[in-house]
This record gives structure tokens, C-alpha cells and sequence, in this order.
């Protein structure tokens, strides 16, 4: 089953892929350009089946909304399958199924996206539907409220359904003390309600130009094919002015915290602890990399986390650890654990703290940096098999200021990285102010 | 953009310029490989890139559960990689890391599957570890049990998710006496009480060779994949312990189960009988629903309950064959004081497409967009692999790739609308709300 018409893409659905792929040198092997109008344009080929991936991504994201007002980049996402100034509302998705395509949109923190897959002969088709929306949107309150209807229900599927979710709003929101990540990307429902057409508007005017966004295309194309299609479509379209995003910074933070959620539903509680840590775009990043193979090391199946908590002392019937590198703003290294029958929380938590603080007195050993390094390696060969694997990747680390460089030399960097770096970040990272710990507990019956 | 260039995108343009997408591609040609000892492996060449991707499937899944025992194909499923031969868990999923291989296992109703994924470097390796795993696990008492807590602990997760609670509850109300109603993850009743004897015997009489089925994708040989089919499950018994599973019926009496639970949105499911896999009407379902439920932003569900109204997020409908059996089975979520007016409305969508069929042109559209986005399941070697077993599971044949969607095209408006007639009953339907829905009760 797949609902689509917007992912939210929220900070742990994003680790969970990332994790996997964190990015790939000598994989993508991507071309680019960049139109006169300032639109970077990358292409990547896959000649597996004869189809394409056609991706705009806009370099703004729900921590670009102005304060008070969560929930319009996604908003406005729900909006540009609506009505512009050549298409009547839904005409571009049943063009896109007439067409034998799929499409959808997703938000981030940092970009918002759209796509369409379809056969390789179809790329003149979507483009041009794709490039109309950039600028004719037209934002009709008739179409508004309706959607503000839909858009909380999707709230209130992913998250208000959901106490685990529910927790995890309220714990980003104690991580980041001032810092944009703090708001939901779906936004607060009492702003979600406050959005106005004029609010929509002012945002879809400042940010959506081709001079804020990315052109991907990846499947069974070249360059040479999408260059002239990408100027005839896109090129047309005018400059905008200059943006630059500008973000409140975090202060120091001084006070560890804890967030606890009971609710009479959750029959199975989890601990989760997030360090707020650096990333490609914020904070100390020469630690980055360092971080990436210290989660892999702890993180996995048979990590150095799992196997203590799980298989040893038998106290938790999942544990591990996730971190991603990707953002503008500041990332997280999360620790979480859920306890064996039988287990207290407290007795959990504290021997959760006890691998921490052994993981920062001894730190790792060079056969744990050696296997996860190569197991590191391999996940780049095998994010060449699926055909939009590559396009998500760049698309993502573009819209967040990377570069196509940093993106291809990720093997290279990870095999540098020394247990001393490991160590050295862990220790930069996991200082108990910088914490939230964050408890999925079940209500007591009264 | 000028208006004009647009005006040239009309429908009827696009319509027109619509082929039957061809598929038929080097890539994706299908081989038949038999071993020397007579095992079959379906092939799809591609040495693009250094992997390898396995699908293994037997035939006879969770519904062969022993009564009383329910969750014993998956509680194999999830142990089967926890130590095999001389290896204990750790030491072969450490051994697996290692190598980069991927293994899991999955049960379900009618089946019981096995993926795995290798660099071509460590192909013998990691087909080594499939072969262990299939014919030598260990079950050792420390890993069960590990398991067998997970499992649990993923019973009480799925206890807090009103979407898995809705699922479990239609089955059990379609199915009510027989073992499609059973739990595939089992209960908190029957997990604690299956032996690590249940799942020596499942291995013992199920994983056979006469009902297992392969598919194979990526950089490998007909002759290294003859060989290899051979080494890695030649040892298996010739034959699977006989089976049956009776012949059903879903239930059609049009009951409404509605659990309560004290969250903000309902959780809607409904569903009736529905159709075969074999069944020469299939197509013509397949087209009926894609306009009923199943088209994403095109659906008559989703233009009805969210783009009209703005009533739910998702609203949706798919056919579910099973090998004895068969559903329609759709869904919403929305706030609970609208869950019966979305409910009015997913009945009276039932009505009109049983009543009035398509249009013209909703067929039309229908086959565009199946035939043209048919492609685009091709994306990756794992997905290819999966189709390529359940294509020998449905017995389609090995040229299905290239004339799928020629079955597609043959649908007539006519095989529609007959089809919708006799399949869609809204009478019928099997209703479950999870949350506290405003103006629905149980009957």
C-alpha cells in the first residue's frame, strides 16, 4: 500500500536510509551543468529498464518558515499539485498516470521535493509540467481549505495517532533549544490551523525560483539528451532574486533534559538518548565522518550496543544506535534501547549509560574501525543498483549546500578515519548537557 | 511557458501517443536454469554491477501453523539467520557483516521466502551461508528465546498501532474459521508456547525441493547459478510433508467490528470477497480497482473522501489473492467525528462502480497508466528477484514480462463492468474502525 502526496521527511525516516547509504563515491558518477538562469542541473545515467527519475528539489524547507507559522513549506508542497496558471487542480498528476508515471512531493527540514518516474520518452512531458508549476502556482483559498483539512489529518496519521511519534515531536523540540528543527515539519496543528493563502503565497514567491533549485534526472538517459529539454523547459524561466537562508544558531546548552511521555497505549517502552551533534552544514565537522563509522560500529546487528544490552545482560530486546550526518542545522547521535520482559526502565537506562560512558573511558578497537569500514565500503557498490537511489542521494546533499564532490569522495573520506577521530568525536559529542533523553512509557492505571 | 504550448498537452494528445511500453529489454530477459539434480532457478542476467540478488520461495506458509501454535513459520523466519552448522548466532551474523551479505527471511500466509544479497566477490561465501542457514540452523535455546521476546515485543508494538489492530481485526472477521484468520505473527497466547521442537519440524517439512521456487538477478553465470543451485540446496528433502489448506470464502455478512482505542483519527478498513490470481476475470479486477481505490492521486476513493471533501489523508483500495481464497480490501483514516460520513461514502463509491462500471475514457486512462508504469517496478535487482518467484508461484510463465501488458490492453469495458457487477457488493462489507468513531457501533 502506498499513500502518497507527500512524505515528511523527518529526521530518523531519513537516518534510516542514510545509515545504509550515507552517500557513494565512484557510485553516481553524476554529470552536471547549470543553466544561465542559475538551475544546477545533474544527471545520472542507469540503463536498467527504460525508465527515468525526474527530480526538482527546492532549497527551502520547513526551517526556513518564518516563526509562528510550522507547517507552510509542506503546505505548499499539498498546493503545487493544485491549480497554476495552464493546469486546472489534480490535472498534473492525472497527466503524469496518463502518461504512465508515478509522481509525488516530500518535505524536509531543509529542501522540498517533487518526482515523477516514467518511461524514458516521457521526460519532455513531465519537465514541461514540472518546470509550470515553478512560477504559475495559483493559490486559491477555495483550494486551501480543503487541503488544510487533509494536511491535519495527515498529522494526526503520523503523529497524533501515535505516542512513539508524539514523543519524538516533543523530544526534537527539547534537543533544539533554538535552533528551526525544534518545530515539526508538518508543523503544529494550532499554526497548521493560522496558515493563511497570503502566508502560502509570500513563501511559494520568495523561495520557488529556478535559481533555489536543483534539476535531477536519473534512469536511462544521458546528459546530452536532458541539456536541451532542461533549457527549453527550465531555461525560460527568469531569475529570481538572490536567497540566502538564514537560520537562528543554538546556544550553549548547559542543562541535560528528559522528556517523558506515558501514555495508556504503549505496551511495549523504549529510552531513547540524542546527543545534538555536528553536520555537513553546522557545528564541528571534522567529526562527521568519525561519527558515521562510530554508529556503524555501535549501531549494528551484532554492534558493540546490541550485543551488551541484548545478547549479554539480556535487558533489552532492541538496542542501537543512529546517526546522520545530513543538515543544514544541527544533527543528532541517538542512542535507543527498548527493555526484555521483566526489565525496568531505570535499570535499562542506566545500563545504556554504562556502555556510553565505557564507550568514552576505553573507546573502540581497531578491528571494530577495520569491519565497519569495510562493511562501509560495500554499501557504496550496492546504492548503484537501484535506479533512484543515486537521485535522491544527490538531490538531498545538493539542496543542503553539499557538493557532487562530497557526495563521490564519502568512501575515501570514511576509509580515513582513525580510531583516534572516532574516539576524539565520541568524546566531543556525548557530553551529558548536550543530551535529551526521551522516555515511551506506559500510563499507570489509576 | 505560454498557455498555448500547454493547450498541445491536451489528454487526447497524450492518449494518443501512448504505446504499449516495451520492456522487452536485454536486461531483463528471462532464463530458466535447471540443475543437475534438477532445481530451478529463474535468471535475469545483468552484470552492470558486482551483486548478486537472490528470492527463494517455498510454497505453504503461516496458514499450515499447528493449531494452537500460531506464529511458528515466522518465529523461524526471524531465526533461521541466528546460527547455523558450527556457527552460533554471533559468530554467523558476524561472518555474514563481514562479508556484506544481506539474509533474511519472511513468512506468510500461502509462503515462506528467503532474500539475500552478495558482492560477487563473496558469492560462494554468502551462498555457503544460505545453504546453512536452510539445512543446518541451530536453534540454539539462547537465540530462540531472544527471538522469541522480540517477537513478542513487536506483538505489544503492533498492540499501539491502530493501522496493524484494523488489519488483523479484517482477517479475523472475513476468515473466522479458518486458518487465513490466524495472526502470521501469532498471539500473545501462542508465541510463548511454541517449542524449539515446532521449528525443527517446520524446517524438516517444509523447506523441500518440489515446493520451492528461485529467482536470481544480477552478475552470475548459467553455468555458476547451475552449479551453485545444486551446492546450496540440493540437500534439501526431494519432497515437503503433503498439505492442505481448505478452499474459503470471506465472510460477507456485512459485520462492523469497531475497537475502541483513545486516539484523535479512526482508522477505517472494509472488504469483501474478491478475486483469484488465476481467475480469467483478473485483469479486468485489476483495472476496476485501479480506478475504485487503487491509483493513487486518480482513485474515485481518493477524488470522493480527499480532494472533494478533505476527509483523510490516504483513502485506498487493493485486490489481496491468496492461494485459496481471495479480497478487496480498502481504507481511510479521518477524524473521528467524520468517520461515518467517510464510511457513507466508500459504500456509495462501491454502489456506483458496481452499478454504473467505467467510463470510456476511466478505462482508457486505467491502462495507460498500468501498461506505462508496469516499467517502473524494474528498479532494483531484489525487486526484479521477487518478481521473478512470484511469477513461477502464479505459474505465468516465462515470457509474462513481455505479454503482461498486452493482458492489460485486452480488457474490454464490457469484462469491466461484468466484473464490477458480480465482484463489489456494499452490502457486504466487512467494516472495522479502530479509534472512537462518532455514530458507528459494532453489530
Amino acid at each position: 500500500m502506498m499513500f502518497r502526496r507527500t512524505l515528511l521527511t523527518a529526521a530518523v525516516a531519513a537516518a534510516a536510509w542514510l545509515s545504509v547509504l550515507p552517500a557513494a563515491a565512484e557510485v553516481f558518477n553524476p554529470k552536471t551543468f547549470t543553466l544561465d538562469n542559475g538551475m544546477q542541473v545533474v544527471v545520472i545515467s542507469n540503463h536498467r529498464a527504460p525508465i527515468v527519475t525526474h527530480m526538482v528539489w527546492y532549497k527551502v524547507g520547513s526551517a526556513d518558515e518564518p516563526r509562528g507559522k510550522s507547517g507552510i513549506a509542506h503546505f505548499v508542497e499539498h498546493l503545487m499539485f493544485k491549480t497554476t496558471k495552464n493546469l486546472k487542480s489534480g490535472e498534473f498528476s492525472r497527466t503524469v498516470a496518463r502518461n504512465g508515471g508515478r509522481d509525488n512531493g516530500f518535505t524536509s527540514y531543509d529542501y522540498t521535493g517533487y518526482y515523477q518516474s516514467v518511461a524514458a520518452d516521457r521526460l519532455g512531458i513531465v519537465m514541461q509540467l514540472e518546470a509550470d508549476r515553478m512560477r504559475n502556482l495559483i493559490i486559491d483559498p477555495r483550494e486551501v481549505e480543503p487541503e488544510r483539512l487533509v494536511v491535519l489529518e495527515e498529522r494526526r496519521s503520523r503523529t497524533d495517532n501515535s505516542p512513539g511519534a508524539k514523543l519524538f515531536e516533543q523530544v526534537n523540540a527539547a534537543l533544539y533549544l533554538n535552533y528551526p528543527y525544534r518545530n515539526p515539519i508538518i508543523g503544529w496543528e494550532h499554526e497548521i490551523r493560522r496558515i493563511t493563502a497570503e502566508d502560502l503565497r509570500a513563501f511559494y514567491d520568495k523561495w520557488y525560483w529556478p535559481n533555489n533549485a536543483v534539476l535531477v534526472v536519473a534512469g536511462d538517459v544521458t546528459v546530452d539528451q536532458v541539456r536541451p529539454l532542461a533549457e527549453k523547459y527550465y531555461g525560460v524561466i527568469p531569475q529570481g532574486p538572490g536567497i540566502k537562508r538564514e537560520r537562528a544558531a543554538e546556544p550553549p546548552h548547559n542543562a541535560a533534559r528528559r522528556v517523558i511521555l506515558r501514555d495508556r497505549r504503549v505496551r511495549q517502552p523504549s529510552v531513547r538518548k540524542r546527543y545534538m551533534a555536528p553536520s555537513h552544514g553546522y557545528g564541528d565537522k571534522q567529526h562527521i565522518y568519525a561519527l558515521q563509522v562510530l554508529s556503524e560500529i555501535i549501531g549494528g546487528n551484532t554492534g558493540a550496543l546490541s550485543k551488551s544490552l541484548v545478547r549479554e545482560q539480556k535487558l533489552a530486546v532492541s538496542a542501537g544506535a543512529y546517526y546522520n550526518s545530513d543538515g543544514i542545522g544541527p544533527s543528532a547521535f541517538t542512542y535507543f534501547a527498548s527493555p526484555a520482559p521483566g526489565v525496568s526502565m531505570d535499570k535499562l537506562e542506566a545500563a545504556l549509560q554504562v556502555e556510553i560512558d565505557e564507550l568514552l573511558k576505553s573507546g573502540v578497537t581497531a578491528e571494530e574501525v577495520a569491519r565497519a569500514k569495510s562493511r562501509m565500503s560495500a554499501s557504496a557498490i550496492y546504492a548503484r543498483d537501484s535506479a533512484g537511489r543515486g537521485a535522491r542521494v544527490l538531490g538531498a546533499a545538493l539542496a543542503m549546500g553539499q557538493t557532487i564532490e562530497d557526495v563521490e569522495s564519502w568512501p575515501e573520506r570514511i576509509e580515513a578515519v582513525t580510531l583516534e577521530q572516532i574516539n576524539e568525536a565520541a568524546k566531543a559529542v556525548m557530553i551529558e548537557s548536550n543530551s535529551v533523553t526521551g522516555l515511551l512509557l506506559a500510563k499507570r492505571r489509576s | 511557458m505560454s498557455r498555448a504550448r500547454l493547450a498541445g498537452m491536451s489528454a487526447a494528445v497524450f492518449v494518443a501517443l501512448i504505446l504499449t511500453t516495451p520492456l522487452a529489454r536485454a536486461a531483463v530477459k528471462v532464463q530458466e536454469v535447471v540443475s543437475a539434480k534438477g532445481i530451478t532457478a529463474w535468471l535475469v542476467e545483468d552484470h552492470t554491477n558486482p551483486i548478486i540478488s537472490v528470492n527463494f520461495t517455498f510454497r505453504g506458509g503461516s496458514a499450515l501453523d499447528p493449531d494452537g501454535k500460531d506464529g511458528v513459520a515466522n518465529l523461524v523466519s526471524a531465526t533461521l539467520d541466528e546460527g547455523a552448522g558450527d556457527m552460533d548466532s554471533e559468530t554467523f551474523q558476524r561472518r555474514l557483516e563481514d562479508l556484506s551479505v544481506s539474509l533474511s527471511f519472511s513468512a506468510r500466509l500461502d509462503t515462506f521466502s528467503g532474500r539475500m544479497r552478495t558482492l560477487t566477490r563473496n558469492r560462494d561465501d554468502a551462498f555457503g551461508l544460505l545453504k546453512l542457514a536452510i539445512t543446518r540452523p541451530r536453534f540454539d535455546p539462547e537465540a530462540v528465546e531472544r527471538i522469541r521476546s522480540q517477537v513478542l515485543a513487536g506483538l505489544r508494538r503492533a498492540s499501539e498501532n491502530p493501522r496493524r489492530l484494523a488489519n488483523r481485526a479484517m482477517f479475523q472477521t472475513m476468515f473466522p474459521d479458518h486458518p487465513y484468520g490466524r495472526h502470521t505473527d501469532g498471539t500473545f497466547e501462542t508465541v510463548p508456547v511454541i517449542k524449539i521442537a515446532d521449528l525443527k519440524a517446520f524446517v524438516a517439512r517444509r523447506l523441500a525441493r518440489d515446493n520451492l521456487v528461485v529467482g536470481v538477478v544480477g552478475d552470475i553465470t548459467v553455468a555458476e547459478l547451475k552449479t551453485l543451485l545444486d551446492t546450496t540446496f540440493g540437500e534439501l528433502p526431494a519432497t515437503a510433508e503433503p498439505w492442505e489448506v481448505p478452499d474459503v470464502t470471506a465472510a460477507a455478512t456485512g459485520k462492523q467490528v469497531v475497537i475502541e482505542k483513545p486516539i484523535p483519527q479512526s482508522v477505517i478498513r472494509f472488504g469483501h470477497g474478491g478475486i483469484k490470481r488465476e481467475d480469467p476475470d483478473f485483469y479486468a479486477a485489476y483495472v476496476m480497482n485501479y480506478v475504485l481505490g487503487g491509483g493513487g492521486f486518480e482513485s474515485r476513493l481518493y477524488e470522493e473522501v480527499r480532494e472533494k471533501r478533505g476527509l483523510a489523508y490516504s483513502a485506498f483500495s487493493y485486490l489481496s489473492p491468496l492461494d485459496h481464497s481471495a479480497l478487496i480490501i480498502g481504507g481511510a483514516g479521518t477524524a473521528n467525528a467524520q468517520a461515518s460520513q467517510t464510511i457513507d461514502i466508500v459504500r456509495a463509491e462501491w454502489k456506483r462502480m458496481a452499478e454504473q462500471g467505467l467510463s470510456e475514457l476511466e478505462l482508457k486512462d486505467a491502462k495507460t497508466y498500468l501498461t506505462g508504469s508496469y516499467a517502473l517496478r524494474f528498479g532494483s535487482s531484489p525487486r526484479i528477484a521477487a518478481m521473478l518467484t512470484g511469477l513461477q508461484l502464479e505459474n505465468l510463465g516465462r515470457d509474462y514480462f513481455d505479454i503482461r501488458n498486452s493482458l492489460i490492453e485486452k480488457v474490454s469495458l464490457d469484462d469491466v463492468n461484468r466484473v464490477a457487477k458480480s465482484l463489489l457488493r456494499p452490502e457486504n462489507l466487512t467494516l472495522v474502525v479502530v479509534g472512537q468513531p462518532e455514530n458507528v457501533s459494532a453489530n
